[in-house]
């Protein structure tokens, strides 16, 4: 379904929109808090409809470079192109001009995220939380939601989690299983070319890890292209088309699963699989 | 306990629970748990130590309690303390009742006299403009110091200093005196030659605008502070999950942050009001003629002088007891989302009371259990 080629240095060519819905293309990207880089130099390219997964230790600037993806995060250094569109930045001739913040936010409801511990609206229901943004939030392209259009929409999203009875729930009376797949569905209202995860089950007990991925196995056919932060090594087994390893702010390697998991060719991935996988058989 | 153990505890004893009171041969007391039926005061364990599953029916343990009457936990001190808390009012109201200096009479006289109510109706008025424009002017200083723009974060913190050190007597002299110092002064902006219109100073400061302009900057560092207090109480998660979703700034602020933060901010706001309501009386030095001052002049006038400020000690009670009960409604409104389930409003409350205190004849374990 999708190739991974991870030196194109050259700046992203416009490409027919119709073949190239969630083309991203991360290029030589750096970022540093202070003194500390945390980003070294990324570059990554994931196919429009492709599913990445990034797997790699704590503290190896996954988060952040998802977060760069819908510039949440400035990078300091290289770019991020979707579909050949610079985030974040208009090039004026030989210039890249920051962009406005509204300009930023249409972007940024072409991608969608869902973070590891939810970050649902405590105050508003499943319903209104589904609905805010493509009532309120700028377009590209597109006009805002009616209330109706959104309500229609949400509660057929809802259902496609699984969750259209509780759309009247306030999230502290959801489970974190439910609660996380109302992010999902929230993410997916505004009917993004790319969904970001950030460990999406790392905050749930085991017993609701399940109903969470399985979600997420329902988007990956539909042809969004997904970039998954995870420490399911069986799900990333069976969902990803590729898989990239990241440490210390670099891809160590990326490949097919079969490839990194069965294969891998550094021993820094080596030794991650075997802390990380081994003791999940032991058991 | 080891996972393997019997699932029959012999006769250790459950944690005490509600039946405890009752006679011990009925012994109810380890039916109450779902997990009951296997703990069988006095006759289990001699009976049958063996591991008698605890669902095996037709055991004499195991017969169903429906038709024992409950019998509630009696809480003897509690009415002893009730008993003397009681007393001590009850004295208080008899001394407050039958003292004649109180001269309820008096205050009875005037409690709804016209001067009284209009001097009631100017206090209001203050409160409520110096309250409304104090929380505008400080939820817009609560953003300036929250941004990322050093200067305006240096000027709200300068305003929220100058007006927090100094007392607010002194600021209601400064503002009514300001013609003294400065002859005309004009509305525009700060060092620009921007100007909305220009006058003479003692014709705009009028003791009403002293008042209101006194008691709103006053109010509004104070404001400041609170409403700073409660964006930050709000999860930075919630405003990237807004930002993710392209929901735009002004619309993070109102409809995802300040919701949350709201929470934080109405018990200290009421506070705050409450304080303001009574705060007003300072500006009987600048002799307007709010409720405090009104009652200044009458017993001046009347030397009743403890009747009248109890006159205006009842109003300002009246007007805190209001205030309190809109705080309980709107605390709960915002509450939404913030618990699982909305605390009952005080007439849920009684009614709840009522219902489940009703005299007890024929209650059953049953419907206990359905409670
Ligand atoms: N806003 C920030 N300020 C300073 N340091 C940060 C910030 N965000 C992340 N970091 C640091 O960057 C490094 C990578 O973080 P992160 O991307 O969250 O890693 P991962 O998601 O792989 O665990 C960590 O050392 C973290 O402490
Ligand atoms: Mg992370």
């Amino acid at each position: 379904m999708s190739t991974v080629a991870s030196s194109t240095p050259t700046a992203p060519a416009a490409r027919d929109a119709e073949t190239t819905r969630g083309l991203v293309e991360i290029t030589k990207v750096r970022k540093s808090f202070g003194v500390t880089e945390v980003l070294k130099g990324i570059t990554l390219t994931v196919e429009p409809g492709g599913v990445a997964v990034i797997v790699g230790p704590s503290g190896s600037g996954k988060s952040t470079l998802l977060r760069t993806i819908n510039h949440l995060e400035k990078v300091d250094a290289g770019f991020i192109a979707i579909d050949g569109t610079l985030v974040g930045y208009e090039v004026r001739g030989r210039r890249l001009h920051e962009l406005p913040e509204k300009e930023i936010l249409k972007q940024r409801t072409e991608i969608g995220m869902v973070f590891q511990n939810f970050n649902l609206f405590p105050h508003l229901t499943a319903l209104e939380n589904v609905t805010e943004a493509p009532v309120v939030a700028p377009r590209a392209g597109k006009p805002r939601s009616s209330r109706a259009e959104a309500r229609a929409r949400g509660l057929e999203l809802l259902d496609r989690v699984g969750l259209k009875d509780r759309a009247g729930a306030y999230p502290r009376q959801l489970s974190g299983g439910q609660q996380q797949r109302v992010a999902i569905a929230r993410a997916l209202a505004l009917d993004p070319k790319i969904l970001l995860f950030d460990e999406p089950t790392s905050a749930l007990d085991p017993e609701l890890v399940n109903e969470v991925l399985d979600v997420i196995r329902g988007l990956a056919k539909s042809g969004t292209t997904l970039i998954i932060v995870t420490h399911e090594m069986g799900f990333a087994r069976d969902v990803a088309d590729t898989v990239v390893f990241m440490d210390q702010g670099q891809i160590v390697e990326q490949g097919t699963p079969q490839e990194i998991f069965t294969n891998p060719r550094e021993e820094r991935t080596r030794s991650f699989f075997s802390k990380v996988i081994e003791p999940a058989f032991n058991i | 306990m080891s996972s393997t153990a019997t699932p029959v505890a012999q006769s250790a004893p459950e944690p005490a629970s509600a039946g405890i009171e009752s006679a011990p041969d009925t012994a109810p007391a380890g039916t109450a748990g779902p997990a009951g039926p296997a703990v069988d005061g006095g006759t289990a364990g001699a009976e049958t130590a063996s591991a008698e599953t605890a669902g095996s029916a037709g055991r004499k343990a195991a017969t169903d309690y429906e038709d024992y009457r409950l019998v509630p936990a009696r809480h003897p001190w509690r009415w002893v303390g009730t008993a003397v808390v009681a007393l001590g009012v009850a004295g208080i109201a008899w001394s407050l009742a039958t003292n004649p200096r109180w001269e309820w009479g008096v205050v009875a006289q005037w409690f709804t006299a016209q001067s009284i109510v209009n001097g009631l109706l100017e206090t209001l008025k203050l409160t409520a403009i110096s309250g409304a424009l104090g929380f505008i002017l400080g939820f817009i200083l609560a953003l300036m110091r929250l941004s990322a723009s050093p200067l305006l974060v240096s000027v709200s913190w300068t305003f929220s200093w100058i007006f927090r050190s100094t007392p607010l007597l002194v600021q209601m002299l400064l503002w009514y005196n300001l013609g003294y110092l400065y002859e005309k002064i004009s509305l525009g902006l700060p060092f620009t030659d921007v100007r909305f219109f220009e006058a003479q100073t003692t014709t705009l400061i009028s003791q009403f605008a002293a008042a209101v302009l006194g008691l709103t900057l006053n109010q509004a560092a104070y404001s400041a502070e609170i409403i700073r207090g409660g964006i930050l109480s709000v999860d930075q998660g919630q405003l990237e999950a807004a930002t993710a979703l392209g929901i735009p700034a002004w619309r993070r602020s109102t409809r995802i942050v300040l919701p949350q933060a709201m929470r934080a901010i109405l018990p200290t706001a009421f506070n705050e009001v409450i304080g303001l309501v009574k705060g007003t009386s300072i500006v009987y030095v600048l002799a307007y003629s709010e409720l405090f001052y009104t009652v200044q002049v009458i017993y001046n006038r009347t030397q009743q002088v403890l009747p009248l400020l109890l006159v205006a000690t009842l109003w300002y009670v009246v007007i805190t007891s209001v205030l309190s009960v809109f705080q309980y409604y709107i605390e709960r409104h915002y509450s939404k989302g913030a618990v699982r389930t909305l605390p009952l409003t005080p007439l849920q409350k009684a009614r709840k009371f009522l219902s489940t205190h009703a005299p007890a004849t024929g209650k059953t374990t049953q419907e206990r259990g359905t409670r």
